[in-house]
């Protein structure tokens, strides 16, 4: 497959949340800004991008009857270690993200790649394919999270423009569906026109 | 390399080195991070009591004195300057919240004046509650300066001085509660100190 292609279909084309719907949780729960977004973004990516790598590698090892336990475990140990890294090193993002870090591991779209793309793939797709998915999650975490906070705060990474309170209810989970709900319109429209 | 067939030796040796490679890493991690988070959880901690009693030469971390009430426990950190006593930040509680426990930390100088408060935890609406946040309104400096002796701890529609955060009322409730507990205890327990 071409590596390019398999880089960026995480983007649009295959994005784990506009097009293919998947850890919808985490991505309606933490994107009231956009920092606490692109902080999930990364977080997730990492844990993709590692349990893809490992997986591919051992994928020989594993019989087919204990992969998914197998799967499981290699996930929650890099959602742990990405936990305990965060809570020592940026306690302050670790706090705006809190329950959701541990959750990494019952994000469908870590488990989604590790299964439908690692365990039949060789090490470097599914390298660029764990990155490029995390890319995609990233991108539209963040973006969510920006026209939340540009809407509910009036404020962007933080930075506020607007004085007083903007929109509430998109800080609040009602605003999370609406957002989303318009950006996949968007999106759907973008990949239509692509196609 | 042809993949393992799913017979019981093979699963079971795939999950034990798998397991054993995941637990040892872990522990490893685990180790690794130990003292960064100790120091993070601190540096918190002093930061808030920094915020809520004069300037302090001691470490208030390291004199601070318990007393458990209503099911949780309050935390009083003695802040001294040479072996004067600046002011005590205490860390107090509210189950009132709107959505769940508050933890505030109060600093009240010797004759029991608060000095100032500041936010720890909450999960107050943003934008209604998450007001009492220093950051987000100035609704809490009104606290600076008050001894709750002369100052009503309640907000106004209950009888007492404080003005409410505008359609939060709930949450207003509850700092007072968390601010007037922190208050009583401390009054209660620094004669016997």
């Amino acid at each position: 497959m071409n590596q390019l292609k398999n880089f960026t279909k995480g983007f649009i084309k295959e994005n784990p949340v506009f097009a293919l719907f998947l850890g919808l949780c985490p991505t309606l729960g933490v994107t009231t800004s956009a920092i606490n977004g692109m902080g999930m973004g990364l977080a997730t990516t990492f844990v993709l991008f590692m349990s893809n790598v490992v997986v591919s590698l051992i994928k020989n090892f594993i019989p087919d009857k204990v992969r998914i336990p197998s799967f499981i475990v290699i996930i929650a140990s890099f959602v742990t270690i990405v936990e305990l890294t965060m809570q020592a090193y940026v306690p302050s993002l670790f706090e705006a993200l809190g329950l959701f870090i541990p959750l990494i591991v019952v994000n469908c779209v870590v488990l989604g790649r590790a299964e439908a793309f690692a365990s039949k793939n060789n090490l470097l797709s599914s390298a660029i394919d764990g990155l490029g998915m995390g890319l995609g999650f990233t991108f539209a975490l963040t973006t969510l999270g920006a026209i939340r906070e540009i809407l509910g705060s009036g404020s962007i990474f933080g930075v506020k423009f607007i004085a007083g309170d903007g929109m509430l209810i998109f800080v609040l989970s009602p605003g999370a569906f609406i957002a989303l709900g318009y950006l996949i319109v968007i999106v759907n429209k973008l990949r239509k026109k692509g196609a | 390399m042809v993949k393992k067939e799913s017979s019981l030796k093979n699963m079971l040796i795939a999950l034990f080195v798998i397991t054993l490679f995941a637990s040892a890493s872990l522990g490893g991690i685990y180790e690794l991070t130990k003292e960064p988070i100790a120091a993070a959880k601190l540096e918190k901690k002093n930061n808030a009591i920094r915020q809520v009693i004069p300037e302090f030469d001691n470490s208030p971390t390291s004199g601070v004195y318990k007393k458990a009430i209503d099911g949780d426990t309050l935390y009083f950190y003695p802040g001294m300057q040479g072996d004067k006593l600046v002011g005590t930040a205490v860390e107090t509680f509210t189950n009132l919240g709107f959505a769940g426990e508050i933890k505030i930390m109060v600093g009240f100088l010797p004759d029991g004046t608060i000095n100032d408060v500041a936010v720890l935890e909450h999960g107050e609406t943003p934008g209604l509650g998450d007001k009492m946040e220093k950051k987000k309104s100035d609704w809490s400096i009104q606290f600076q300066g008050q001894n709750p002796a002369s100052f009503r701890l309640l907000v106004k529609k209950d009888g007492g001085d404080v003005d409410a955060i505008t359609a939060s009322t709930i949450s207003s409730r509850a700092f007072c509660d968390a601010v007037s507990r922190a208050y009583k205890n401390y009054m209660s327990i620094k004669d016997n100190k």
